[in-house]
């Protein structure tokens, strides 16, 4: 049985190493961008010096030789689905048994004027990060539209080298289409406090092309200001990478459609990662989640039901993070932008701004359902614990300290929270454990009583 | 903010060129009462030698370098005419060994006689170079780094690797380095080792079955290893600072009496704090413990948003002023022996050399206190404390080499070599270097308690010789420290020290310390592998959920630091360990779903 893989990222990677560790199938990775799987999420550190392209590779190059994983890099121009041949662009055929879509997105763009100038990129592939490099050398200004993930981190790229930046973004408050008011007003606060010319409320109107075919200069459509510049980052998001099949059997939406196996329409065929609509998801889950760890969930789930022990896939609660600058950000479980009624909302802020902890839960049955991180790690598994328990707010206070998992010798705020509460209910909760790791794995092993 | 950065950088470079310079600016010129000898016959027959080879009563100054050669000359002349009156006339109720002049001692007058023969500008104005150079260089190093502090607190790693500094080196570079040093080291040895080939042969078989076995045995030959640096970047600044230390090193181990002049200039603080002149070790500890507190600060500037490095980093900065600098210093001034409380051995390689022990225990109470301490130390303290914190408590916590590395070294963490095949070489050679230093002290021992230095093959006098040579000398300074630009901050505490590979198999096997990871948070984006400077490549841990427990690890924390999502924490506790560092904990975080694998 040959397997192949389309797309050498995360999801696709994951599934080859899942079949090879399940099976003795022949596995073969095609993918364009690059030879070697590399880590996306870690592109912002080539450019700004942290790390060479060597280190952002998860596994060395003999990885793959080694664990009989073949690898081709080319591209796959189209897709034979009834005979099971891909077309590969230079020209060879390569015949599957079955096919794993693992083909990732792209990065949006709107139809703006000017949008595929020189000196225009987003940032999805290693591409993208050689446009950047080649015309950093004497850049005056980058001005990047649209806020979110990406753009901060392209923000910080150029800032990194000093270049000026200005954030172009259309929300009121940085990504509080998806944080909380306070969590975004922090975020919005601490870009501002680097010198980010971040202005919000704006949409690109058109890039100015200088006569050679190069951005020279956007214009901002509320108010018609020109911002002169030699760069333009457009980082509006992504979406699926499926152009290419459009023109196939494949039942296609926003993204290729999958049922909970990750089956698509078509018998053999999967889809996995960014490129995957999965039509009915759980509950609490959207159709496209374009994130690293619902990719390697996929990849897995897929390469087990390849393997004949089917596993529908369930990527269980939700779970990010990311890091704005220097605050860390992390979510478990519903934490909305806008808290619906239903739910209650603790919110504690350091006095210093750049920590907070949210905590949102049931207002009828107490149950925590979300946690937000600002600048504070908590523990994934204790958390995933609680939400899954549907723990009551209460005992989740009492115990808060299990959650914690700063370094040594942080200070730790889980007592201001359970004052916070305490403060806001005319309750009496006490903050029983202190933070120790045997506790947390006692606490872990315990199943519900 | 910048300006006051260069200006900084620009004091402290003109600091190091005249600190570099000044090894050349004194004067000398041989008389009776400089030539610093005590022993009567010696004296005699040096002053005669160097009045018939002209350098006593020479009325022209010679520069040290010309000093020197001729010093050792007339001393070698005088050995021979020793040698050779001992055998016509030998003096009556003198040992042979006090009347004849052997080479160590040579070695000693030259370096006393060409300290106390120092004339010129730089002798003649010790206070005005004293500022010139450590002066300067603090103000200088202070306010590049001091401006730091006014920057957002958070990890700033920016620009590492465009540094021709901090880049590190490519594959062919590295190999040229670690091949020419082998063989600079063993030829030096042979000579060092009296011309006896047999030990420079027997350390060169030894690496060559190291190779074989990592290339052959652990199959390494068919892969490929990761790559040390980017292709064509080679830090052209690492390669240079790597052989100034390097050259530093030389010096300081082998040729000391061409730093006087380093060492004219603190001989008042040695004073101040012993009542004794100033030895080249003085000069090493003194700018040893200067680079261990300003690049400490520098390193709580960097890390000043983190509890943990902060007190880590103050502890090293203590334990090297107060414990391994100026308390030894003192006790010399007690008159009690020079005992450094935090040195344990098999680091401390000498401890049981028989002119140690006896020291010791000629010493009174304090003395066979010492001798208890330091075997408690290395008996129940080493096992029991790293039993419940890992060996972090010792080597980035208390240890020296840990703390120069930890902040000297901070710039240069990210050169340790990551790939699998280094991981091999490091547990051949570092356990390789344990099982040396206990055999030699065994060896030593049974000759302190018998009397005999013969075992077997081998004179435990010659073992320990090539130890302190080998192991000491070339393998803890030169590589330790002169190897940073090129490969990484801990060199030797990863592929050398004897007492990190014990600490390690305490931690690997039966300790509570481990760094956990955070469910499945990781994006496997490499900063904790790239920063880790013991080259562990903590990612494939991380990124399959798994607990890390690596006998190599220190416990730095700087992981945990780099981390960007939070993953990484540093933990003691002792539930669950084995099987939380080896279970595959993909897809799901939780156990219940883990279960599916079956
Ligand atoms: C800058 C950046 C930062 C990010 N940071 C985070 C983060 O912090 N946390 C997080 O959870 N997520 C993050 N993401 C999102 C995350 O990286 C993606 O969700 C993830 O990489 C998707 O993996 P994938 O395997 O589905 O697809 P991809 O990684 O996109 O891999 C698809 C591969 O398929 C190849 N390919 C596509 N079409 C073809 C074809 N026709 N023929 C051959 N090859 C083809 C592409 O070249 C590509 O290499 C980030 C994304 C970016 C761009
Ligand atoms: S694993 Fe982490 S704590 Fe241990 S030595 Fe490496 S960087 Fe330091
Ligand atoms: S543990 Fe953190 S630093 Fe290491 S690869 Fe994962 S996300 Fe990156």
């Amino acid at each position: 049985m040959h397997i192949a893989i389309i797309g050498n990222g995360i999801s696709g990677v994951t599934a080859a190493r899942w079949l090879r560790k399940l099976s003795d199938y022949k596995v073969t990775i095609i993918s364009s961008e690059t030879q070697h799987f590399y880590s996306r999420p870690a592109l912002m550190y080539l450019y700004m010096g942290h790390m060479r392209f060597e280190d952002i590779k998860p596994y060395e190059d003999w990885f793959w030789k080694k664990n009989r994983l073949d690898l081709i890099q080319d591209k796959v121009t189209s897709i034979d689905f009834n005979s099971s041949v891909l077309h590969l662009e230079k020209g060879n055929l390569v015949h599957y048994d079955k096919l794993i879509l693992a083909v990732g997105s792209k990065s949006n763009k709107f139809g703006w004027p000017g949008q595929d100038l020189q000196r225009v990129s987003g940032l999805y592939d290693l591409h993208d990060l050689q446009n950047m490099e080649k015309y950093s050398e004497g850049l005056s200004r980058a001005v990047i539209v649209g806020g979110g993930l990406i753009g901060i981190e392209m923000a910080e790229m150029f800032h990194s080298r000093k270049i000026p930046v200005t954030l172009l973004v259309r929300e009121s408050s940085y990504w509080d289409n998806v944080l909380p008011e306070e969590e975004s007003a922090m975020i919005t606060r601490h870009i501002r406090s680097h010198h980010f010319d971040l202005r919000l409320n704006v949409n690109l109107q058109e890039i100015e092309d200088n006569g050679q075919g190069e951005a020279c200069a956007v214009i901002i459509k509320e108010t018609g200001e020109r911002i002169p510049c030699q760069y333009v980052g457009l980082t509006p998001g992504v979406s699926p990478n499926v152009e290419f099949l459009k023109a196939s059997d494949l039942n296609i939406g926003k993204g290729i459609q999958v049922n909970e196996y990750l089956e698509t329409n078509i018998k053999n065929v999967y889809a996995i990662g960014d490129c995957a609509e999965v039509t009915h998801p759980i509950e609490g889950r959207r159709p496209i989640e374009a994130i690293w760890y619902t990719g390697r969930m996929m990849g897995e789930t897929a390469a087990r039901t390849i393997c004949g022990k089917k596993a529908s896939y369930n990527p269980g609660i939700w779970f990010n993070s990311a890091k704005f600058l220097d605050i860390e950000y992390q979510v478990y479980g519903h934490v909305p932008n806008k808290t619906p009624d239903h739910y209650e909302t603790l919110y504690w802020e350091h006095q210093n701004g750049e920590k907070a902890i949210r905590i949102n839960f049931d207002k009828n049955s107490n149950a925590v359902v979300g946690f937000n991180l600002m600048g504070i790690r908590y523990r994934h598994e204790v958390c995933e614990k609680w939400l899954k328990e549907k723990t009551p707010v209460s005992t989740v206070l009492q115990d808060l300290s299990l959650a914690n998992f700063d370094p040594e010798f942080y200070k730790m705020y889980e007592q201001d929270l359970v004052d916070l509460y305490n403060q806001k209910t005319g309750s009496d909760l006490k903050l029983k454990s202190k933070r120790s790791l045997n506790k947390v794995l006692q606490f872990l092993k315990k199943s519900k009583a | 903010m910048k300006t006051i950065q260069k200006i900084g950088l620009f004091i402290f470079l003109g600091a190091l060129a005249i600190f570099t310079a000044s090894l050349g600016l004194s004067k000398h010129q041989l008389n009776a009462d400089n030539l610093s000898v005590t022993n009567e016959y010696h004296k005699k027959a040096i002053l005669e030698a160097a009045t018939n080879q002209g350098l006593l009563g020479n009325s022209t100054s010679l520069s040290n370098i010309a000093f020197i050669k001729q010093l050792r000359q007339s001393m070698f002349n005088a050995q021979t005419a020793l040698n050779e009156s001992f055998s016509k006339n030998p003096p009556e109720g003198i040992p042979e060994w006090d009347y004849k002049l052997g080479d160590w001692k040579i070695g000693d007058y030259v370096f006393q006689t060409v300290k106390a023969s120092s004339t010129g500008l730089l002798p003649n104005n010790r206070n005005l170079f004293f500022f010139l150079t450590f002066g300067m260089a603090l103000i200088g190093g202070l306010l590049f780094i001091l401006p730091k502090f006014l920057q957002a607190p958070g990890i700033k790693n920016d620009g590492i690797y465009h540094s021709s500094l901090t880049r590190g080196l490519t594959f062919g570079p590295r190999a040229v380095f670690i091949g020419a040093t082998i063989l600079g080291v063993l030829l030096y040895g042979w000579f060092y080792m009296d011309g006896k080939l047999f030990w420079p042969i027997l350390t060169l078989v030894v690496i060559t079955i190291i190779i074989f076995l990592v290339l052959y045995k652990e199959k390494q030959n068919s892969l490929s290893p990761a790559k040390s640096a980017s292709p064509n970047v080679t830090a052209s600044l690492g390669i240079f600072s790597g052989i100034y230390l390097i050259g530093f090193y030389i010096l300081l181990y082998w040729a000391p009496e061409y730093m006087t002049n380093w060492i004219l200039l603190v001989d008042p603080i040695s004073e101040f704090l012993s009542g004794n002149p100033a030895s080249q070790w003085f000069l090493y500890g003194f700018l040893y413990s200067i680079i261990v507190l300003v690049m400490g600060i520098r390193m709580i500037s960097k890390y000043r948003h983190n509890k943990y490095q902060i007190v880590r980093t103050f502890s090293v900065m203590f334990f090297q002023t107060c414990f391994a600098f100026i308390l030894p210093e003192i006790l010399i001034r007690l008159n009690q022996p020079y005992f450094d409380f935090k040195n344990i051995w098999p680091l401390d390689y000498d401890f049981f050399f028989d002119w140690n022990i006896n020291n010791l225990i000629n010493s009174g109470g304090l003395g066979i206190f010492m001798l208890v301490w330091g075997i408690t130390l290395t008996v129940l303290g080493v096992p029991i404390i790293t039993y419940f914190f890992g060996k972090r408590w010792y080597c980035s916590w208390v240890c020296g080499c840990g703390g120069l590395a930890e902040t000297m070294g901070d710039p240069f963490r990210q050169l340790s070599d990551k790939s699998l095949r280094a991981w091999k070489y490091e547990r051949y050679i570092i356990h390789g270097v344990l099982v040396f230093a206990v055999f030699m002290t065994l060896m030593v021992l049974y000759s302190y308690f018998t009397g005999s230095r013969d075992i077997l093959f081998f004179n435990s006098d010659v073992v320990r010789k090539w130890y302190g040579f080998l192991i000491g000398s070339a393998f803890a300074g030169i590589v330790g420290t002169g190897f940073y630009p090129l490969m990484g901050n801990r060199t030797w505490c990863r592929f050398g020290c004897p007492l990190a590979a014990y600490l390690g198999l305490i931690q690997k096997y039966k300790s509570r310390f481990r760094i956990t990871t955070n469910g499945g948070q990781c994006i496997s984006c490499g900063n904790c592998s790239t920063y880790c400077e013991m080259g562990i490549d903590v990612r494939h841990y991380a990124q399959r959920g798994q607990d890390i427990v690596r006998s190599s690890c220190v416990g730095c924390g700087v992981c945990s630091a780099v981390c960007p999502r939070g993953v990484l924490r540093l933990e003691n506790g002792s539930t669950d360990i084995s099987q939380r560092a080896t279970e595959l904990r993909t897809i799901h975080i939780s156990e219940s779903e883990v279960k599916i694998l079956a």
